[in-house]
């Protein structure tokens, strides 16, 4: 077994609190609990994060580039989610 | 790279300036967006459109065959050289002259580990597993940085590696924070960031070893003595006989000739070692008016050619000892496997 595939885990760091988790970069571990410790070696060693998650790269699924388009266009066409579509009235404050 | 606790630095901004302008420039040409290519379109032009606006290629998006097999030869022979590189420094861990040195040593050896690892991750970003490219390294079929088969015979060669050996690696990598392969690029930036305490770290070994007793002194210069031409070494075959370069510059991988950086790296140390009190060896160095740098001796490329092939001072020990360590390992490897698989069954059990 000494050529067991050894999973790749994706790190996310949140860097102080208030921040989202970041993506960092990923790992190799044999389960979740060591790609923790992992990453807490790997990618904050300088007091980078307050918080770690990590996750298994094969559990993300990943739009393609290709689609990125067709795949975000159907927000292309719809201004009016944007405040900025609607014009307020001259003298209209705190609107 | 040095603060301003330091004569002789680089004008504030320096090399860390630079890693922050490549990182602000990362930022900006990702906010300069575009569109996907077209569906069904060229993709080899869309390919150089992204390369030429300075943008980055992600690992999904189309690319040449021989880019992604450049990329993968190149970051994952950085990967081997950042591991091998922790063998010359461990080897003065144990006997580091003060409990401060060896804390600080092994905090940066434990650097090199980690930027191995930051650099496999990138390699691993083309399509390549990282089982692979260890094996390529074990079996001699990929290399590492010839700098590392020279041997560390005092503890002043921890003080020279940090401020020559990493000196150059810095030189050589700050420009590829701006590569057009974005996981590479990203991870460069990480480790252009943390190696500017490597090389403070040396350059204040050597300050302190040359402003001591006569014997610290004279093994301060003895180092650089040593390490001086093949640091310059490190650089590359001077342009004209380089292999990859031309391409590799078409394609932004590559953003100055090995001869440029080697310059670069030349005019960086003189004032460095005239602040240390101590000399680079080199009768020819001299400052050259008319090209606004310094004339200096060329390292002996035929040495060099001699430790790529395997027959430098330490190339047998390294490799030795990394398929040791490996070897060694595979027990921790396993037992990690053995523990997760059944932990992966009981959790089967109970739901």
């Amino acid at each position: 077994m000494s050529r067991q595939h050894t999973p790749l885990w994706e790190v996310f760091v949140r860097a102080r609190r208030g921040l989202a988790h970041t993506h960092v970069g990923s790992l190799h571990a044999p389960d979740a609990e060591l790609a923790l410790h992992n990453a807490r070696d790997l990618y904050t060693r300088r007091q980078e994060g307050v918080s770690i998650w990590v996750v298994p790269a094969s559990a993300i699924t990943a739009s393609s580039p290709d689609e990125k388009d067709a795949f975000f266009d159907p927000a292309a066409d719809k201004v009016y989610r944007h405040p900025t579509f609607y014009e307020v009235p001259d003298g209209v404050a705190h609107l | 790279m040095y603060g301003n606790d330091f004569p002789g630095e680089d004008p504030p901004g320096g090399l860390l300036g630079e890693v922050e302008a490549a990182e602000v420039a990362l930022r900006a040409a990702a906010a300069r967006d575009r569109g996907a290519a077209e569906p069904g379109g060229d993709l080899a032009a869309y390919f150089a459109e992204v390369v030429d606006a300075d943008q980055k290629i992600e690992p999904r998006d189309w690319m040449p065959e021989a880019y992604r097999r450049t990329l993968i030869r190149q970051i994952a022979q950085h990967a081997h050289s950042e591991i091998i590189g922790m063998q010359p420094e461990g080897n003065w861990i144990s006997r580091a002259p003060s409990l401060k040195r060896k804390a600080i040593l092994l905090a940066k050896v434990q650097d090199e580990a980690g930027h191995g690892l930051y650099l496999y991750a990138a390699a691993e970003t083309l399509g390549v597993s990282r089982d692979e490219l260890v094996d390529l390294l074990l079996s001699g079929r990929q290399k590492y940085s010839s700098i590392f088969n020279y041997p560390t015979l005092s503890w002043a060669d921890v003080g020279a590696i940090g401020w020559l050996v990493d000196g150059a690696a810095i030189v050589n990598q700050v420009p590829l924070c701006r590569c057009s392969y974005g996981p590479y690029a990203r991870a460069m930036i990480r480790v252009c960031k943390e190696e500017s305490f490597h090389q403070r770290q040396g350059y204040e070994i050597l300050h302190t070893l040359a402003h001591g007793t006569p014997a610290q002194k004279a093994m301060a210069q003895d180092s650089v003595d040593r390490w001086w031409y093949p640091s310059l070494a490190m650089f590359g075959p001077p342009d004209g006989d380089s292999t990859h370069s031309a391409q590799s510059m078409a394609w932004k991988i590559k953003r100055f000739s090995n001869d440029e950086l080697r310059q670069r790296f030349v005019d960086m140390c003189v004032g460095q070692a005239e602040a240390l009190g101590l000399r680079i060896p080199d009768p020819e160095l001299r400052w050259n008016d008319d090209r606004q740098a310094y004339d200096f001796t060329q390292p002996d490329y035929d040495e060099l050619m001699q430790v790529i092939n395997g027959n430098g001072p330490c190339n047998r020990q390294r490799m030795e000892h990394r398929r040791r360590a490996h070897r060694e390992g595979a027990w921790v490897r396993e037992a990690a496997t053995a523990y997760a698989a059944k932990r992966a069954e009981k959790e089967k059990v109970a739901a």
